[in-house]
């Protein structure tokens, strides 16, 4: 019994720094857009990479994805397959356009970078 | 171990929950899962007959085009009003009422729409599955009733929704069941928004049910019942539900975005100036048509799959138990679909190649189209070798799965030239596609689905179709699909476009000599009478199967054993009809799940719960 | 029979029914708000130059409900610990805090709503575009739109204006920020001749403003919905700690499997959609 609650208490100091961290991560993604980089690219790459992490630590951490089943492991990994077959082909097939043909109407190739208002 | 007779089985009944239920617990708000598969049954079955009923109506149009309905035309134009239009003769003389565009176009998106998502769908996922996959995997029940319970409410919810629209102002979505942006949400009627609020209880009642068929196949197989000894139905509903699953929600997410391009006015699907009758439409622009063609197609296809693969699960069972010989490849029919799952996510643009898609991205998805015709083909050659050397029982089941072995093999081959994207530039969205979706669907699936009533329905029931009227059902129902579909291949590959209100009349004016671009020559136009004669016929070749089906209820043979046609799977393994808990001791299963005529056996079958 | 492993888990699979459920449902879930990223993504990369909107969203108080969120998650996976533990009074409190956090987070975002909704961008003929605040005899209009202006008869309208406009990149913004503060802005008359297109910031102003609406509603209903099933544990449903301990500490676990996901959800929307 006494294991058992030491490995509760363990678990909740756990909890408590991915808490902690994830306040961190928050925090940091506002500092990091403050700064306002000159690339917009560099911007997103930033701030995706830390949701990344922070989605990591909340499902590794709080979803007990770091030591779940081999059945719940197997589930998300066909998911994810589709996840990423459906964000990649469909954008895939918006880049892969003959010229011309885009809403735009501009009739120039397609480039990201000069698209993106956001810049 | 095995109780073949009723006697023996009732004696051992033994029912914890033995309690009598009222009728509203016991038919409507039951979480049996039986109960709720035969309520998914019924429903679907009448929606089929609806579904029926819209296409009979769109094929007199068809054939007829502005001459007045027969019958219904009267009835139609005191329900619907001016979408029935008054046909006057010469004297000015009311002649009846026929069909306007917006009607007929209504009745197109609502008989793909009902046949798709309330009647196929329904039928052979959640009807078929509800009652045969917790008794085939000796489960008591699914993993959660009550969720399952919900299903069902929600799938009824979504379809009153769906029926309703056809009496509102302005009718039903007339954008077919597609529902293409922005021709969906330019359409001024509030009949798409129905759609979409309806499809969003369609969605999350397949939802529900996909999550709840998953969870009890991994959960709650009997003991002994390990992943390679399910019946090959129990896996292709395993794939179809995770094809709900994962292809659903994308849909789910496009129609709430519809919804708001339809009620607060975003441009989600709306491009930059926009005109639509006459004028630019009074939007922010800047969405995207083509993302609405992305994300329905992501379900799209997956959902052909979801349409096929319980009906080949179905066949499945009804050819090995009727060629008393174990399937052939089980395993390959195994890895087979679960390929079709996987391959079914990564080919919906083929839907799409004449959206201006590039040549690198049309490569990629022709290709991987033209790899899930191999796991489909090696299930068809399974099942067909499986015949080899058996020594058939031709009763009803046997021949609509039969049946079923051509007629999908027609309309699987038939689609290679819709998934090269050469030849779907002559063939797109013209009756070619609606004849090879049709022979998919219609005599392909449907036939499966009726093998499958005339199969489970002496365990349902406990007695026995009619075996005369059911062969009579079958050869005319097989005479007359092919009577309609097959001259939609000849007017498809002549260019007859698939959605003209009046059948290509117009374009029929249009030959100079015969060979004008667009024109219909009369052999062609002529196929259309026939085609609708057949259709009407092929409505009357179902009567003896709906007579048969009440009739039999009362007065079918009774079964004199639990097991009537001597197979091996659990779930006839149970008493008729399986009580509440469905089985009589917690079953245990020993073997594969095709042990016939096994050698120095006593009998040509050995269940699955028969101890080694 | 009765259905098996309710409570305990399926020796060969490791897991309890529900266990599989959530998952399976979460999985679903995935590839819902996926479709909707992956449409954020078409759409914001198909954007005409200058259409697309940003940095007119309030960071302090989505870093804030951020912050919320987050602790409501950590409440929720100390409370079923405490449970575990046996503590069911430890659990209460927890839980408690979660339920009001989540109240709290809808609260702000409904706040946050109504900024917008008072907030407008006005197209004049010239081609200028202004955003900025509607004076109406002193008070704020909500929801005007192009046709309010002949319904209501005005010639014209008092607006005080912003000084920035999403057509500046982030950096051009901040600093016309800074550089408006301390300063009264003056608000200027503008004639309804001259304008071609008045909105205030609703799904129907722009795609961004769409897609941000329909995600963050989504989200909101995902963590109403939530709230609700932790709340019905935590009250009338906690008769079965008494009857059925393991099944109870099951639900309580799946409950917060949801909740993880739905913080999951807004760790990747308020980056994506406050910030860039």
């Amino acid at each position: 019994m006494s294991d058992h609650s030491h490995e509760i208490s363990k678990h909740v100091r756990i909890y408590f720094i991915v808490g902690i961290a994830l306040l961190i991560g928050t925090v940091l993604t506002v500092a990091m857009n403050s700064v306002h980089f000159d690339s917009m690219a560099v911007t997103i790459a930033i701030a995706l990479f830390i949701a990344c992490v922070k989605g990591f630590l909340v499902a590794g951490y709080f979803m007990h994805l770091m030591s779940e089943k081999k059945m719940i492991y197997s589930i998300l990994g066909a998911t994810a397959f589709f996840f990423a077959g459906m964000m990649y082909l469909t954008i895939f097939a918006r880049d892969d356009t003959p010229l011309g043909t885009l809403h735009t109407g501009s009739g120039e190739a397609f480039h990201p970078a000069e698209k993106s208002a956001a810049h | 171990m095995q109780p073949t007779t009723r006697e023996t089985h009732h004696a051992g009944v033994h029912e914890p929950h033995h309690e009598e239920l009222g009728f509203w617990r016991k038919y409507v708000f039951s979480t049996d899962h039986k109960v709720i598969g035969m309520q998914y049954g019924f429903t679907a079955l009448l929606f089929l007959l609806v579904g029926f009923g819209l296409m009979l109506m769109m094929r007199w149009q068809i054939a007829y085009p502005g001459q007045p309905l027969p019958v219904i035309g009267p009835l139609l134009h005191s329900i619907l009003g001016d979408a029935a239009s008054p046909v006057l003769d010469a004297n000015g003389a009311l002649r009846g009422y026929s069909i306007t565009a917006d009607l007929y176009n209504a009745l197109g998106a609502m008989h793909g729409t009902i046949m798709v998502f309330l009647a196929i769908v329904p039928l052979a996922f959640a009807a078929f599955g509800n009652f045969v996959v917790p008794l085939q995997i000796g489960a008591p029940d699914m993993a959660f009733p009550r969720v399952n319970m919900a299903s069902y409410h929600a799938y009824v919810i979504g379809g009153v929704i769906m029926f309703t629209s056809f009496f509102i102002p302005g009718g039903a979505a007339q954008a077919g069941w597609t529902s293409y942006s922005p021709l969906a949400t330019q359409i001024p009627t509030n009949g798409q928004t129905f759609w979409i609020i309806g499809m969003v209880f369609l969605i999350t009642s397949s939802l529900l049910g996909a999550v709840n068929f998953i969870a009890t196949i991994i959960q709650l197989r009997a003991p002994g019942m390990t992943w390679m000894r399910l019946p090959f139905f129990v896996w292709a509903q395993f794939v179809t539900a995770f094809l709900l699953l994962l292809a659903f929600p994308p849909l789910e997410a496009a129609a709430v975005m519809q919804l708001m391009d339809k009620l607060a006015h975003t441009s989600f699907f709306l491009p930059t100036g926009l005109a639509a009758g006459g004028a630019i439409a009074n939007v922010s622009g800047g969405g995207s048509p083509l993302l609405w063609q992305h994300l329905f197609w992501f379900l799209g296809h997956p959902e052909v799959y979801v349409l096929i693969l319980p009906a080949m699960g179905i066949v499945a069972e009804v050819i090995a138990n009727n060629t008393r010989k174990p399937l052939w490849g089980y395993k390959s029919l195994v890895y087979s679909v679960l390929a079709i799952g996987f391959l079914s996510f990564i080919v919906w643009a083929h839907h799409m190649y004449l959206t201006g898609m590039g040549t690198k991205i049309s490569t990629f998805f022709q290709t991987t189209t033209m790899i899930i015709s191999i796991p489909s083909v090696i299930i068809l050659s399974c099942l067909f070798i499986s015949l080899w050397g058996g020594s058939i029982r031709f009763n009803t089941p046997m021949l609509f799965a039969l049946g079923f072995l051509p007629m999908f093999g027609i309309g699987g081959l038939t689609g290679l030239p819709l998934g090269l994207n050469y030849s779907d530039i002559h063939l797109h969205d013209t009756y070619y596609v609606i004849a090879h979706f049709h022979y998919v669907v219609a005599p392909g699936t449907i036939f499966g689905l009726m093998a499958g009533i005339y199969f489970w329905y002496p365990k349902i029931t406990g007695r026995l179709m009619n075996e005369f009227w059911g062969k009579v059902h079958f050869w005319l129902s097989l005479i007359f699909m092919n009577l309609v579909f097959q001259p939609m291949f000849a007017q498809g590959m002549a260019g007859m476009l698939r959605r003209m209100s009046d059948g290509g009349a117009n374009y029929s004016l249009a030959k100079v000599g015969q060979d004008a671009i667009g024109g219909l020559t009369d052999s062609i136009m002529h196929w259309n009478i026939t085609i609708s004669h057949a259709a009407a016929a092929l409505g009357l070749a179902q009567i003896p199967f709906i007579i048969n089906f009440f009739w039999s209820m009362k007065h079918g043979k009774i079964v004199t054993s639990d097991n009537p046609w001597e197979a091996t799977t659990l779930d006839w393994q149970t008493p008729t009809p399986p009580p509440h808990g469905n089985f009589a001791a917690a079953p245990h299963a020993y073997r594969g799940p095709y042990d016939y005529s096994l050698p120095g056996e006593p009998k040509d079958f050995t269940p699955q719960n028969q101890p080694a | 029979m009765d259905i098996p492993y309710v409570a305990q888990p399926r020796q060969d699979t490791g897991l309890y029914n529900a266990k599989v459920g959530i998952w399976l449902f979460l999985a679903s879930e995935v590839m819902l708000f996926g479709a909707l990223f992956s449409s954020y993504i078409i759409l914001r990369v198909g954007a005409a130059p200058g259409s697309w909107v940003h940095g007119l969203l309030n960071i302090p108080i989505g870093t804030f409900n951020t912050a919320v969120l987050i602790t409501s998650s950590v409440t929720v996976v100390l409370s079923w610990s405490a449970l575990k533990a046996g503590n069911f009074a430890k659990y209460r409190v927890l839980q408690a805090i979660t339920i009001l956090c989540a109240l709290g987070f809808l609260g702000i975002k409904s706040f946050e709503y109504r900024e917008k909704f008072l907030h407008y961008e006005v197209w004049k003929t010239d081609g200028t575009r202004l955003l900025g605040h509607i004076d109406y005899n002193g008070t704020h209009p909500l929801f005007w739109k192009t046709e309010t202006l002949a319904q209501q008869k005005l010639d014209s309208i008092k607006f005080v204006p912003d000084p920035y406009h999403y057509t500046m990149t982030a950096k051009e913004m901040a600093h016309a920020r800074k550089g408006g503060h301390g300063k009264e802005h003056e608000p200027v008359t503008i004639k309804t001749s001259e304008i071609t297109r008045l909105s205030s910031f609703v799904p129907a102003h722009s795609t961004y403003f769409g897609i941000y609406f329909t995600l963050t509603a989504l989200h909101a209903l995902h963590v109403l919905g939530g709230a609700i099933v932790i709340a019905f544990i935590w009250g009338p449903g906690a008769k079965l700690w008494k009857t059925d301990p393991d099944r109870y500490i099951n639900r309580v676990e799946v409950s917060g499997l949801f909740w993880h996901f739905v913080d999951l959800v807004w760790i990747f929307l308020f980056p994506v959609l406050y910030l860039l």
